[in-house]
């Protein structure tokens, strides 16, 4: 098999790829009270590693991202299950959420809730079950 | 306490999670999977005792208040259907290592069963139109996942039909949600069914119910729309067809009965139409089991008259006929999930589905066969036991609104229904002895009949036992009749 | 603007609809996809549409839009985002061991 030339791709992705996954964090730090969110920063974080898949190849990516993303899609749902079990230990109804605020030295006073413990829930298990899908149909020759 | 409410979910869930984490220890996933059902069994058995005594739980997640946010609605019909969905599931579980191959148990079996179990009890749980949807969902996921478990050729066939008809009426179920929303302005049961009752035009109200009924009867298999169950239901392994056989049609039927008995009630026209449906789907569903020698398929095309059944008591709609409903419903439960592990026994112990293959099954494994003739009589309503309870309340209710016929086409179904499975029972376990054919292995029948006894002892016990089962159905058939305790519960006023 | 909005969904359902009766797999993948976003449009259209303000509490401003809708349609989508997914990796595997993706010739018979 001849190489395929594909000197554009790869080193456009090596900036879109980071742009990407930066975008991602702050997607889903913006998504408590404006557009953005888990769901929409997980699929951008697995189009990022899709884009450097197909930009790398297989073993490539497989060796500087060795992650399981079955583990992840589980990690992700435990964490959003348990995020909402966790309102039980004080007493309150299921999936209830609180919020405060913390300083952060350079950004200021923050607002931190508990709904973004879910909605690192729902990121980790759209990145899961994103990268799960395609990796099973890509590695089928 | 209204957390209770939520428990039957969150347990399998978290089960489901748990297990793939432990993926590559198959010997402690199938130990902890066993350990976990029967957990939360007992937790679902605690909640209903505490419903039996202290009344409707109702948890509004997240602290928002009931019309505003999604309820948990745990009253005494879902809990008692949410505890029949965990009897079926620990024989189930115990059913699972013996029937399984290797592969397919490691293709996330437990998982998806946990999360099957997670959204039949959601689905029946929920208290929000829109979150049955989402439950409904949950578990349908899971049922994808389960149908085509091990990846046969047959399977995946089979598997893509499935899906697509259950994502048409997916669809078409969000549409109606829309369409309700835009009349009514809510999704939340109780607000729904109070806010009905002011809309001054019905016609539109009366589409909405029509295509209510049309989702859920695609789920259910009710007359012109079961053709694509038989088929789907043989295809899985035994263990997932009796999880299929025993409750995603009935989470189609309990969403009827909750929506029709709670919501559209204004319409008597619709009750009436309901009834020529059951008439229909009995004698077909029933048509269909004679029509075919696989074991297998006979067993799917006989939830079909069972269905046909439990509608027929929504239709008559009053209280011995709602009553009559739901000690139909947790019966068929019960005995669908043993008929299907039976059959899966003996297509498992003989190596064909083909019932003319079969024969002289009685000699070599008379437990089976005693429990298949059983489970025969059971299903078809021979007294004392279940179905006949269940039967003879739907049927007197017929009787006293002189609706003769239907109760001649009910008669004649149950009739159809034993000759269906007496065909069964005389050709594979009555004959002569036939050496030949199959190897006989002792061993795997009895790991195959431990989960099966389980499910029989309490489908007569439901029989037997009707003196203290029936002033429940009963009860929750009057409860289902006044919709304003539901609201109320709901919505505190 | 409802009636476009309704126009529109209706097209989409019948493009839809057009192609999940066709015989070629992918066709009827993207029929569910089409069916599904009329859908989509479908519950926006009926939560009324306006212009407003994001529902979050803030001082001076009357005019919110109707949350409910929107949360209905996110859901919705990511329903089907993962059907869709799945019904791919289904229909991929399904061509593959059948040798098909025809689904005149996928229907089988009685006894397998």
């Amino acid at each position: 098999m001849s190489r395929p030339n594909d000197l554009i791709l790869r080193s456009t992705t090596s900036l879109i790829a980071f742009i990407l996954f930066g975008f991602s964090i702050y997607l889903y730090f913006a998504g408590h009270n404006a557009p953005g969110g888990g769901f929409i920063a997980g699929l951008m974080v697995s189009s990022a590693i899709v884009l450097m898949y197909m930009a790398y190849g297989f073993e490539a990516v497989n060796k500087i991202l060795p992650i399981n993303y079955r583990y992840c899609t589980a990690i992700g749902l435990m964490i959003a299950v348990l995020t909402g079990v966790g309102s039980f230990f004080f007493g309150e109804p299921f999936l209830s959420h609180t919020f405060g605020y913390l300083y952060i030295p350079f950004f200021g006073n923050k607002e931190l809730a508990t709904a973004m413990l879910f909605d690192l829930g729902v990121y980790i298990t759209v990145l899961g079950i994103t990268m799960t899908i395609i990796l099973s149909i890509a590695d089928d020759r | 306490m209204s957390n209770l409410a939520a428990l039957p979910i969150i347990i399998p869930l978290i089960s489901g999670i748990l297990l793939i984490f432990l993926h590559n220890r198959m010997t402690v996933v199938r130990i902890l999977a066993k350990v976990l059902t029967l957990g939360n069994l007992a937790v679902v058995a605690y909640i209903a005792y505490y419903i039996y005594q202290n009344g409707t739980i109702t948890l509004e997640a997240g602290g928002w208040q009931a019309p505003y946010g999604i309820v948990l609605v745990a009253d005494m019909l879902s809990i008692i259907l949410v505890l029949t969905t965990n009897l079926v599931a620990v024989a189930a579980v115990f059913y699972a290592p013996s029937s399984l191959s290797n592969k397919q148990e490691h293709f996330y079996f437990y998982t998806f069963y946990f999360l099957l179990i997670t959204g039949v009890s959601g689905a029946f749980l929920t208290g929000d139109i829109f979150n049955l949807f989402v439950f409904y969902e949950v578990m349908l996921m899971a049922s994808y996942a389960l149908i085509v478990l091990g990846g046969g050729r047959i399977q995946l066939r089979e598997s893509i039909k499935y899906v697509l008809i259950n994502l048409f009426s997916s669809v078409l179920f969000v549409t109606t949600v829309a369409f309700l929303y835009s009349v009514v302005g809510t999704v939340n049961m109780a607000q729904l069914a109070e806010r009905v009752g002011e809309v001054e035009q019905k016609g539109i109200l009366t589409t909405i119910a029509i295509l209510f009924f049309f989702v859920f009867a695609i789920k259910a298999a009710l007359f012109p729309l079961y053709y694509w169950l038989p088929n789907s239901y043989v295809a899985p392994n035994p263990v997932v067809s009796a999880l299929f056989g025993a409750l995603l049609t009935k989470v189609g039927i309990y969403s009827i009965l909750r929506v029709f008995t709670l919501i559209f009630i204004y319409d008597p026209n619709l009750q009436q139409f309901f009834i020529w449906i059951a008439g229909l789907t009995m004698l077909f569903g029933v048509i269909g089991a004679l029509s075919t020698n696989n074991i297998k398929l006979v067993i799917a095309y006989n939830i079909i008259p069972a269905v046909g059944f439990m509608i027929l008591g929504i239709g008559l709609f009053n209280q011995t006929a709602i009553s009559g409903t739901v000690y139909y419903l947790v019966h068929d439960m019960i005995i669908k999930a043993a008929l299907f592990l039976l059959v899966g026994a003996v297509a498992y112990l003989a190596g064909t589905t083909d019932l003319r293959k079969i024969k002289g099954f009685m000699h070599h494994y008379p437990v089976l066969g005693w429990l298949f003739l059983l489970a025969t009589f059971v299903l078809a309503g021979i007294p004392p036991f279940s179905g006949f309870i269940g039967k003879l309340l739907l049927l007197q209710a017929g009787l006293a609104s002189d609706r003769v016929i239907i109760v001649i086409i009910g008669l004649i179904t149950s009739f159809l229904i034993l000759l269906s499975l007496m065909r069964i029972f005389i050709q594979c376990f009555w004959g002569e002895k036939d050496n030949d054919a199959y190897t006989v292995d002792k061993q795997a029948a009895r790991k195959f009949t431990l989960p099966v006894i389980l499910l029989l002892f309490f489908s007569v016990v439901l029989g037997i036992g009707a003196e203290f089962f029936y002033p429940i159905a009963e009860s929750i058939g009057k409860y289902l009749m006044n919709p304003e305790i539901y609201i109320d519960s709901v919505l505190k006023e | 603007m409802e009636i476009i909005m309704s126009i529109l969904a209706g097209t989409l359902f019948g493009t839809g609809i057009y192609n999940l009766l066709q015989k070629q797999l992918l066709r009827i993948i993207i029929g569910t996809v089409l069916i599904s976003n009329g859908a989509h449009l479908f519950i926006l259209t009926m939560g009324e549409l306006k212009r407003g303000q994001p529902p979050i509490l803030r001082e001076g401003v009357t005019d919110y839009v109707d949350p409910l809708p929107q949360a209905l349609i996110l859901t919705s989508i990511v329903i089907s985002f993962g059907v869709t997914s799945l019904l791919l990796v289904l229909a991929y595997r399904a061509s593959k061991e059948n040798q098909t993706d025809n689904m005149d010739k996928m229907r089988g018979n009685e006894y397998e």
